[in-house]
């Protein structure tokens, strides 16, 4: 069955072959390698994207009801060579070790801080929750947006 | 591979009906867990996600397509405190109401406060129209429950009298991303009429009565008539002991949930 799926701002047309994951999809037939594929049972957040205005973890969706959809993966964040905010605290802060899950922190630091450009502390951890690092490299990762969050306060963001 | 989309009730209930074997899929929270670890190998699937009507929240009616997110905001108190105990905010963006009732399993969060509340089930089917069951004639063991194959869970009604004075919480080994070994809603109303309803710890949620019976009776309860109610409620679950933990700690922790929902229901 041929679905068509609005990744990133392009129109893809992908046949589905079975209930394969949107994951599975976006790696394998949209060579979008950027979403990871770990626990497969919506655990661990390294396959974060946003569907449709929502974050989910794209190994929970079934790729054949992404169809009509609109899709951004951590390849959609920078603009060429310009970075999203949040990727360039991530890199200052050193908010990095292996970087396996660094994709899904940055789809879901990103959407938080698109909607509110300074949360508190307490907001920043609650919507990573969903996002574990197996490094443990959570402290660099806080620091690093905390700092964000407190640059944006200083040019006067809501 | 086959798939229907659609937009409205009547659409996915004409799908059905020309195939009651499909799958539905709402969330795919469940689903996806099974077809990723190569339990389930589904052919043709009703995707509901597109149904905005199932999703409406008001004060006596959840529809089945509401999400976590959605009733995290919503006025229960309990059910916003059930849902953001569920996985992660990725999970509970997907996740439905309609999806845990579907699943039924033994540790679905939203099943405890529908048993304290009694709530009722409405399903729905093109030929046959529709039906309400209550919570416990709907779950009927393990993963299992009465819908049939022409039926769609619609969402579920609430009573005309909600107490104000409610509770949810659940016991895991952490706190975030966690499968509930033991889950309780606690409700008292004004009156002292109170209700306990636990999951994880028997096939379907239970209802702890005797320690009800016993709690209800007291109007401004003691020490002592708490305690009586944490060994109440011990004794009326039915815990196993599985992978999540063992038969005796679910017992325990059962009435130490409960006890701490109840004292939290009197401060409120």
């Amino acid at each position: 069955m041929r679905i068509t799926i609005y990744v990133n701002g392009v129109d893809h047309s992908v046949d589905i072959r079975g209930p394969e994951s949107l994951l599975d999809v976006l790696r394998e037939d949209l060579s979008l390698p950027g979403s990871k594929n770990a626990c497969e049972q919506g655990e661990c957040g390294s396959c974060s994207v946003v569907l449709d205005g929502d974050v989910v973890c794209s190994c929970m969706v079934m790729a054949i009801d992404a169809h009509g959809s609109t899709v951004r993966t951590v390849e959609g964040y920078a603009d060429h060579e310009v970075l999203h905010p949040v990727q360039t605290a991530l890199i200052e802060a050193g908010g990095v070790q292996c970087g396996f899950c660094t994709p899904g922190f940055v789809v879901a630091a990103a959407e938080l801080f698109d909607a509110n450009p300074s949360p508190t502390d307490d907001e920043i951890r609650e919507a990573l929750a969903g996002n574990v690092c197996r490094c443990t490299g959570y402290g660099a990762i806080l620091r690093g947006l905390h700092d964000l969050a407190a640059e944006n306060v200083d040019l006067g963001a809501p | 591979m086959d798939c229907d989309w659609p937009h409205d009730l009547d659409a996915a209930l004409a799908a059905l009906a020309d195939d009651p074997d499909a799958t539905l899929l709402a969330g795919g929270t469940d689903v996806m867990v099974e077809v990723n670890g190569g339990h389930a190998n589904p052919e043709h699937i009703i995707a509901l996600r597109r149904i905005e009507a199932l999703r409406e929240i008001t004060p006596r009616r959840i529809g089945a397509g509401a999400t976590y997110t959605d009733m995290e905001r919503g006025s229960h108190l309990a059910l916003a405190q059930l849902a953001r105990t569920v996985g992660s905010p990725q999970i509970r963006n997907a996740g439905t109401i309609g999806g845990n009732l579907g699943t039924a399993s033994p540790a679905g969060d939203t099943l405890p406060f529908l048993a304290a509340l009694d709530a009722d089930v409405e399903l729905l089917s093109a030929r046959k129209g529709s039906r309400t069951m209550r919570w416990d004639a709907f779950i009927t063991g393990v993963k299992q429950n009465a819908r049939r194959s022409d039926e769609i869970i619609v969402g579920v009604t609430l009573p005309e009298r909600i107490p104000e004075r409610q509770a949810f919480g659940k016991i895991g080994i952490r706190n975030a991303m966690v499968i509930s070994m033991v889950s309780a809603c606690v409700m008292r109303n004004e009156d002292g009429a109170t209700t306990v309803a636990l999951g994880a710890v028997g096939p379907t949620p239970i209802r702890a009565r005797s320690a009800e019976a016993m709690i209800s009776a007291e109007t401004h309860p003691t020490n002592a008539a708490l305690s009586e109610f944490a060994r109440l409620v011990s004794e009326d679950v039915q815990p196993i002991t599985d992978h999540r933990g063992t038969e005796a700690y679910r017992r325990h922790a059962s009435g130490v949930l409960a006890r701490r929902l109840l004292e939290r229901c009197l401060a409120l």
